[in-house]
C-alpha cells in the first residue's frame, strides 16, 4: 500500500481546512477605532440582540419551568409544564406558559430575573422582599426524568417478556444488548463486590441506578426534544441518587460494619480513648463517600455539557465580528463537537458505572462477616 | 491612570483577582488530574505488554482508577466555578 509522503492538496478535508483558515482570520483587520469601542458596548448590553455565550451556556445548563425548543426572532417554540405551588396554606396550579417566557407576573408570582432566587418563582411581599412557595411544579428536569423512567419501564418489560418467552433460544433484538449488560452488572459488579450470600438482595437498585443514570446522561447528549435536559447534571437528582445509597448502606450494615467504624479492631487504644479520633475519622468516611458520588456524577456531566455548548457557541461569537468567520470557525467547532461528543457517550457509560461499581462496594462492606484477624 | 490608583482599586474590590485565581486553581488541578491518570495509563499498559490475558481486567480497574481521580479533580473544578459564580 502506497503511504502518504505529505498532505495531498486535492482531498476535500484539506481545502475545507485551508478555506475554513483564511475565512476566519479574515475580520481581524476590519475593525477601526469606533467599531471597537461598538462591539464593546454590544457585548455588554444583552438586549441589543448580541450573543452572551456565558449566559446561554448557563440556560442549557439550569433547569426551567417550560421546555425552550427554539426562537425565530420573536417567535418562541416552547412546551410549558405545570407550576405547582403551596403558599400560605393554599395551592396554585398552573401552566407555565402564563409567565409569557418570565417576562409577566400571574396571581402575584413571578419568574425572579436576579437576586439569591434567580430563574425561580418568587412573590414579593408587601415590603419588597421575595417569598419563594413550597414549588412542587413539574419542571424541564422533572419531565425528562418522567421521559427517562418511562423508557426504561417499556424497554425493560417488554426485554423481561421477551426473555420469558425466548428461554430456550438465542435472545434476539433489544434483548440481546441489554442482557449482557445486566449479566455485566450482576457478575461483574455485584457479585464481586458484594459476595455471592447478599448480593441478590441489592440487584434491583443496582440495576436502577445504573440504568436510570445511563439513560438520562445519554438523553442529556440528544440535543433535540426530549432529550436535552440536563437531568443528571442537576445536583438535586444526584443528591437524592446518592442519598439512596447512603441511606441503604446505613440501614442494612450489620454489626461488624459498626463495629469497624467506631470501633476499628487492629487500631490502638489512644487513637480510640481520650480522643475518639478513629472513630470521628471513620464517621466523617461515612458521609464523604455518599457526598464524592454526588459530586463526581454532576461535575462530570455538567462539564461535558458546558463544553458542547462552549464549542458550539464559539460559532456565534466568531459569527458577530463576521458572519464568515463564523462559517468558517464552525468546521472546527463542530468536529471538536463531534469528537466530545463520543467522549460524552464514553463517560455517560463510564460514570453510571462508577456510581454503581462504587454503591456495590459500599454495600459489600455494609453487609460483610467477620473475619478472623491473624493477630497472634 | 497610574499604577497606585490601580493596586488600591484591586485591594478595594478582589473579585477580579478572585476570578483569575478561580482560573489557575481549576487549571493547577487539571495538571494533577492528568498527571496521576498518566501514571495509571502507563502502569496499565506495561501490565498489559506484560501479560495480554489479564488485559480485560486491567482495563476495568484502570477506568474505575481513572473514574476515581477525575471525582477528585472535579471537586476542584466546582470550588472554582463556585468562585465565580458566587
Amino acid at each position: 500500500m502506497a503511504y502518504h509522503k505529505g498532505i495531498s492538496f486535492r482531498t476535500p478535508i484539506t481545502i475545507l481546512f485551508i478555506w475554513m483558515l483564511l475565512t476566519a482570520f479574515l475580520p481581524l483587520n476590519a475593525l477601526s477605532g469606533e467599531e471597537q469601542a461598538h462591539h464593546e458596548a454590544a457585548s455588554h448590553e444583552a438586549e441589543k440582540g448580541g450573543f452572551n455565550a456565558g449566559e446561554v451556556i448557563i440556560e442549557h445548563i439550569v433547569d426551567a419551568y417550560e421546555w425552550h425548543i427554539l426562537s425565530l426572532g420573536e417567535f418562541h417554540l416552547s412546551v410549558p409544564f405545570p407550576v405547582i405551588l403551596y403558599d400560605e396554606g393554599q395551592w396554585h396550579v398552573f401552566m407555565a406558559s402564563h409567565f409569557h417566557h418570565g417576562h409577566e407576573a400571574y396571581k402575584g408570582f413571578e419568574i425572579a430575573h436576579e437576586g439569591k432566587y434567580k430563574g425561580k418563582i418568587i412573590r414579593k411581599a408587601e415590603d419588597g422582599t421575595e417569598i419563594r412557595p413550597i414549588d412542587l411544579s413539574i419542571t424541564k428536569n422533572v419531565f425528562s426524568i418522567f421521559v427517562a423512567s418511562a423508557l426504561i419501564i417499556i424497554i425493560f418489560m417488554g426485554v423481561a417478556k421477551a426473555y420469558r418467552r425466548t428461554r430456550k433460544h438465542a435472545p434476539k433484538g433489544l434483548q440481546s444488548i441489554l442482557e449482557p449488560l445486566i449479566v455485566f452488572i450482576r457478575d461483574e459488579i455485584a457479585r464481586t463486590s458484594i459476595g455471592e450470600k447478599n448480593y441478590e438482595r441489592f440487584l434491583p437498585y443496582l440495576l436502577t441506578v445504573f440504568f436510570f443514570i445511563f439513560f438520562n446522561n445519554l438523553l442529556g447528549i440528544i440535543p433535540i426534544f426530549p432529550g436535552g435536559a440536563n437531568v443528571t447534571g442537576n445536583i438535586g437528582v444526584t443528591a437524592v441518587l446518592a442519598l439512596f445509597t447512603f441511606f441503604i448502606t446505613a440501614l442494612r450494615g450489620n454489626k461488624n460494619y459498626w463495629m469497624h467504624i467506631f470501633n476499628t479492631p487492629g487500631v490502638p487504644w489512644w487513637l480510640k480513648f481520650p480522643l475518639p479520633l478513629m472513630p470521628i475519622i471513620e464517621l466523617v468516611g461515612v458521609f464523604t463517600k455518599p457526598f464524592v458520588l454526588m459530586v463526581r456524577l454532576f461535575a462530570n456531566i455538567t462539564a461535558g455539557h458546558i463544553i458542547i455548548l462552549g464549542f458550539i457557541s464559539l460559532i456565534f461569537v466568531f459569527g458577530q465580528s463576521s458572519l464568515y468567520a463564523g462559517y468558517g470557525i464552525s468546521v472546527i467547532s463542530i468536529s471538536l463537537s463531534i469528537f466530545i461528543f463520543f467522549l460524552e457517550l464514553l463517560v455517560a457509560f463510564i460514570q453510571a458505572y462508577v456510581f454503581t461499581l462504587l454503591s456495590a462496594i459500599y454495600f459489600g462492606m455494609a453487609t460483610e462477616e467477620h473475619h478472623h484477624e491473624e493477630q497472634h | 491612570m497610574n499604577l497606585l490608583t490601580i493596586l488600591l482599586q484591586a485591594a478595594s474590590d478582589l473579585t477580579p483577582i478572585a476570578k483569575m485565581a478561580a482560573g489557575l486553581g481549576a487549571s493547577i488541578a487539571t495538571i494533577g488530574a492528568s498527571m496521576g491518570i498518566g501514571q495509571i495509563g502507563r502502569s496499565a499498559l506495561e501490565s498489559i505488554a506484560r501479560q495480554p490475558e489479564a488485559a480485560g481486567d486491567i482495563r476495568s480497574n484502570m477506568i474505575v482508577s481513572a473514574a476515581l481521580i477525575e471525582g477528585v479533580a472535579f471537586f476542584a473544578i466546582v470550588v472554582c466555578l463556585l468562585i465565580v459564580f458566587l
